[in-house]
């Protein structure tokens, strides 16, 4: 008997299938491919690439030299290497990136289940998302870094205080796509029968929301949440190409292209590492996006 | 169709007091008050009397009142004495910025003609290029053009375009000499030798900013056509013996340019912001780079103003391409 149900053909498991789809996606799998070495290289980077100790006056001397093997990328208007700075800041702005993404995709998705789910919630919560969308968000986040990246600066030091305004500003701007998506599912989903029947025996909406609801959203988020990496990462370096992300010596790669400008004349290089990173990270995100999205539909999964 | 668009303009009203509300009191939350640009060495007596006329004395929601009433009733009314020459708003209090001390207003319209110069032309041109080449990628899906248009078009939205414009300088206006580097805004147009120096000062930023919003209208374009093409009405307009031409370029074209053209309505604002960077990278001064100015500054009253502009802009071109809608296609009905 054991032995008949092995010889059954293994039914594809969903999780399989949506790989298969995937996989079909050219671009989706280059952008994987990018998106994963560029966050293996941020994270291992730092212990295979340690740049040499050196006093400042050494330093200087070694200022604005041009790739070498001692420095691939060359140093910058202080001698300092260019690669380690690269995979620093990259920490930084790929962390960026995922947690206001985070922050951005919980409160899009609790609004909009809360909207689509209560009935008397809807109105209210879908008027303050259309009020969001109404804000002039660059010229809003703007004055948000410029008003309190002082006094945070001063609670939980500059470093910390920087990443966590930042992220908090990009994420509580960028929830309304999140929230609008969310809720268009909800309310098509909670009228399904096996909502209904869960209602019958009497779940609580908690319990409805947690356990029916929310595994079916699943897939709409997923893909809002990966074009909000891709948002959310050009957003800081706009903000650190105006002048008002980052401090220098923690930087991001918006914060390098920033600096590198001033000698943008005579070592181009230095704005075009950056820019560069800035923008394979952002297309092979959206590309994976793109992939997510085919791969997600089952209308175009079964093709 | 009335109804509706007064419906929307009537409830556009809170939405705009409530967006003002925000934007005054995160604006003035500010740690750093006006106060503390005045230097220590006036004596504390002085000190009150400046801040006195400069009106921060007051409570927060009297000063918010004051704001509303003269963005609302006396900066307009200044706007109709200066067109016909008449004496309403003589008096009264206008928004003052604390930088140059003289009325946002009069700055924001000195400085808007640069704006809707570059920005317009940006924008047309992103437009130009994006109908033409989302048209062709849609006929012939799936072919080469298609697909490197696809590419490009995945490019022009991924790359920021902070990072593109930094490019076509290093390239064209370091490297090539073609361009110069800055916009030079007190260039004014006589002849045709200074006609020349305008447009080529424009081209840069004019590219940036195209290129970007090209990229994102042809993949709109594109996939309204693709739409449009399966219908049967093409079917009907080619089984009739229409020419190609006749049945891409009148039949589906005008079908698939409804969504393109409320997305292009949607578009206007945001290049508003958008602009903010090209303007800054470029030299322009317009009325993004007079923000940040403001900020950096800690001018008040004109981040408010300005950001609140923005914010009606928002509003009003949402209305706009609503309304387009249901007048561009007979099917949808909002009554």
């Amino acid at each position: 008997m054991t032995d008949a149900t092995t010889a059954i053909e293994k039914p594809a498991s969903q999780m399989r299938a949506i790989w298969q789809q995937f996989r079909t996606h050219k671009g989706a799998l280059f952008g994987l491919i990018v998106l994963g070495t560029l966050i293996l290289a941020v994270v291992l980077g730092p212990f295979l690439w340690v740049p040499e100790k050196m006093s400042v006056a050494k330093a200087i001397m070694l200022k604005n030299q041009g790739p070498s093997w001692r420095f691939p990328l060359g140093t910058d208007q202080l001698g300092r290497d260019m690669l380690a700075r690269m995979l620093d800041a990259g920490k930084v702005s790929l962390a960026v990136g995922f947690v206001a993404m985070m922050i951005a995709i919980f409160v899009g998705t609790t609004i909009g289940i809360l909207a689509g789910y209560f009935k008397r919630l809807d109105g209210p919560l879908m008027r303050l998302t259309d009020m969001f969308l109404a804000l002039p968000l660059i010229p809003l986040l703007l004055v948000m870094v410029m008003l309190f990246r002082d006094r945070i600066a001063g609670l939980v030091g500059p470093e910390m205080g920087a990443f966590l305004l930042i992220v908090f500003a990009i994420g509580v701007t960028s929830w309304m796509q999140a929230a609008r998506i969310v809720r268009g599912e909800v309310l098509a989903l909670k009228e399904r029968e096996y909502v209904l029947a869960a209602r019958s025996i009497g779940a609580i909406p908690r319990r409805i929301i947690l356990r029916h609801i929310l595994p079916n959203v699943v897939s709409p988020v997923m893909v809002a949440a990966t074009l909000g990496v891709a948002e959310a990462i050009i957003t800081e370096s706009v903000l650190s190409f105006l002048g008002l992300g980052f401090p220098p010596d923690f930087p991001t790669w918006g914060r390098l292209l920033y600096d590198g400008l001033s000698y943008m004349q005579i070592y181009p290089e230095r704005v075009i590492w950056p820019g560069v990173a800035i923008s394979l990270t952002v297309l092979s995100v959206n590309y994976i996006g793109d992939g997510l999205r085919d791969a997600l539909d089952p209308r175009i999964r079964g093709r | 169709m009335l109804t509706f668009t007064l419906r929307r303009l009537l409830l556009a009203i809170p939405t705009l007091l409530l967006i003002s509300l925000v934007i005054f009191f995160l604006v003035d939350l500010a740690p750093g008050s006006p106060a503390s640009e005045i230097p220590l060495t006036v004596p504390a007596e002085v000190r009150m009397k400046i801040l006195e006329a400069m009106g921060v004395n007051e409570p927060v929601y009297v000063r918010y009142g004051l704001w509303l009433k003269q963005f609302f009733y006396v900066e307009p009314l200044t706007g109709i004495d200066a067109i016909f020459g008449s004496n309403y708003a003589e008096g009264m209090q206008r928004i003052i910025s604390y930088q140059t001390r003289s009325p946002v207003f009069d700055i924001i319209v000195q400085r808007l003609p640069q704006t809707l110069i570059v920005i317009g032309t940006a924008y047309l041109v992103g437009i130009l290029i994006a109908v033409p080449i989302g048209i062709y990628s849609a006929y012939r899906q799936y072919s080469i053009f298609d697909q490197l248009g696809t590419l490009l078009a995945m490019i022009g939205f991924s790359v920021p375009t902070f990072f593109s414009g930094t490019l076509l300088i290093i390239l064209f206006a370091v490297g090539l000499g073609w361009f110069p580097t800055k916009y030079d805004t007190t260039l004014t147009v006589t002849d045709w030798d200074t006609f020349w120096q305008q447009v080529r000062q424009m081209t840069l930023p004019v590219m940036t900013l195209g290129l970007a919003n090209a990229a994102s209208i042809s993949r709109y374009m594109r996939s309204s056509m693709l739409e449009n093409m399966g219908q049967d009405y093409v079917r009907t307009a080619r089984a009739k013996g229409m020419s190609e031409r006749t049945v891409v370029l009148k039949h589906v074209l005008r079908n698939s340019m409804i969504p393109v053209v409320t997305v292009i309505a949607l578009g206007i604002p945001s290049i508003f912001g958008g602009a903010i960077i090209t303007e800054n990278m470029f030299g322009v001064s317009g009325i993004g780079s007079a923000l940040i100015g403001a900020i950096h500054a800690n001018d008040l009253p004109m981040v408010q103003t300005l950001a609140f502009i923005f914010a009606i802009l928002i509003v009003l071109f949402n209305l706009i391409a609503d309304v387009l809608y249901g007048l561009l296609d007979p099917r949808i009905r909002y009554d």
